[in-house]
């Protein structure tokens, strides 16, 4: 009897095992010399649910956080899927070159990890990660993260206040305070609608004038903008 | 494949081996339930139909401006069709100079070639599958133009398919190459991709004629005056995803 009882312990446990929930200790070094991270949402879910998808075009919540950083929607839509979220672990935004770490814990079903945060000043660009595949392997894993583009604001560089809002072409915020104004503007279309690889802003180099409000001594970037490490325990 | 014989027990005169054939119906009946009662004999396998290998092959343009010349998969031996720090063939240059694979897919060492009939524009796939019978079609390549520049191409080279197993999945980010075969001036005339409808290829090798990574285009937006590329036509990497799957 008390094999028996012992051997369905074990059975337990090595089921259980298999199938338990995962701690993860997050951290996010944003690797950029002049860009700013709204809040940052992680998060760990299914695969019949995605924050955003390369060469799709962004849905509703996906625009709102990539235009104005609103995760609030990004956030509803994966309760609604029972995923787990972190949010905004750096309480507001991550300077540059600042790291901010935090924890998940991920459902045994929820497999897959997604983040993403907001490029400030940008019109439309953030950060992503899209559906990783988080290893069942304890062990410490680092991903770099590139930039991209939601393709739902021209990208006319100019610092409009209110430009966070979907439907309202402008970048909301220089956060440095080394942005300029008075540009005319550097384009009034956006002819690729899916979500693709940031080509980087212009910039110019005349704060009161010019095309653009950001100075392309300060603002300009290139891949990868962020790097993120997983630690499974 | 092996292929079976079977003597149907039924049609044996002998008094001895009808008995034995009878238990050893009984037995087999209630084995199997199965009134065709026979036994198989094994012949010597016949000489094995050559395995086929197949390779789904998808690319994605994740760039915001920059048409695809047409996607090229060819399946070679262990070999790189371009390196960093090596001249580019002739057959590379015109691939990386005006998105025209002809000479390309018809080097002496490709075995097997795929391609797309048009451009990939920005924001969308396209799935190649390639396959061959050949066992010395060891390896794979992928390459395409970016058309709206001198001589920018991206792509993946001498990649081991043995590493692959059936109906495995794996999945890259690429670069942006340089050809070093012409001078990224951005001149009117140069690119023959839609923002200029220029010559494509010129034999004249007028830059540092090795392959290097791209270090992007400057466009008249951004200061170079004769470039008639516009700040759309910028790039970053990755400028492609390439996503290959073993279905055979």
């Amino acid at each position: 009897m008390k094999i028996k009882s012992l051997i369905s312990t074990i059975t337990l446990v090595a089921a259980s095992a298999s199938t338990m929930a995962q701690d993860l200790d997050i951290t996010l070094t944003n690797l950029s010399q002049g860009l700013y991270f709204t809040p940052i949402l992680t998060t760990a879910h299914t695969s019949d649910s995605s924050v955003f998808s390369l060469a799709t075009a962004a849905s509703a919540e996906l625009q709102a956080m990539a235009e104005g950083g609103d995760i609030s929607g990004l956030v509803s839509m994966l309760s609604n899927a029972n995923a787990n979220t972190n949010e905004n672990p750096a309480s507001g935004l991550l300077a540059p070159a600042m790291s901010t770490s935090y924890m998940l814990t991920n459902d045994s079903t929820n497999t897959l990890l997604s983040l993403t945060t907001m490029i400030l000043p940008s019109n439309d660009g953030f950060v992503g990660l899209d559906s990783w595949t988080i290893p069942t392997e304890v062990g410490t894993y680092t991903i770099m993260l590139n930039a991209y583009d939601a393709g739902t604001e021209a990208n006319n560089e100019l610092i409009i206040d209110g430009g966070g809002a979907p439907g309202t072409a402008g970048i909301p915020a220089a956060p440095g305070g080394d942005a300029g104004t008075n540009g005319s503007g550097v384009t009034n279309s956006e002819t690729n609608m899916m979500v693709h690889i940031h080509r980087g802003t212009l910039g110019d180099d005349d704060l009161a004038a010019g095309k653009s409000d950001l100075d392309n001594r300060v603002h300009r970037w290139l891949n990868p903008v962020a790097k993120l490490t997983i630690v499974v325990k | 494949m092996s292929i079976s014989l079977f003597i149907n027990l039924k049609n044996s005169s002998n008094k001895l081996a009808t008995i034995a054939v009878s238990v050893l119906m009984m037995t087999l009946l209630s084995a199997c339930n199965d009134n065709n009662t026979s036994i198989p004999v094994v012949m010597p396998e016949p000489e094995p139909e050559p395995t086929e290998y197949s390779y789904q092959v998808t690319v994605t343009n994740l760039t915001y401006a920059q048409p695809l010349s047409p996607v090229t998969v060819v399946l070679h031996a262990d070999e790189k069709m371009w390196m960093i720090g090596t001249s580019a063939s002739i057959a590379l240059e015109k691939l990386a100079e005006a998105g025209d694979n002809t000479d390309f897919i018809a080097q002496d060492s490709i075995i097997t070639s795929m391609s797309d009939d048009g451009v990939l524009m920005p924001g969308l796939s396209s799935m190649i599958t390639v396959s061959t019978t050949d066992t010395s079609a060891t390896h794979l390549s992928v390459i395409t133009m970016l058309v709206n520049t001198n001589d920018a191409f991206s792509g993946l080279t001498g990649l081991e398919l043995s590493n692959f197993d059936l109906d495995q999945t794996n999945s890259w980010n690429l670069n942006v190459y340089d050809a070093g075969t012409e001078a990224n001036s951005e001149m009117a005339g140069t690119i023959p991709g839609p923002a200029d409808g220029g010559v494509g290829f010129d034999e004249m090798r007028d830059d540092v004629n090795v392959v290097t990574l791209h270090p992007g285009v400057v466009s008249q937006d951004d200061g170079l005056t004769n470039s008639v590329l516009t700040q759309t036509h910028r790039f970053d990497n990755p400028a492609i995803k390439l996503t290959i799957t073993r279905i055979k």
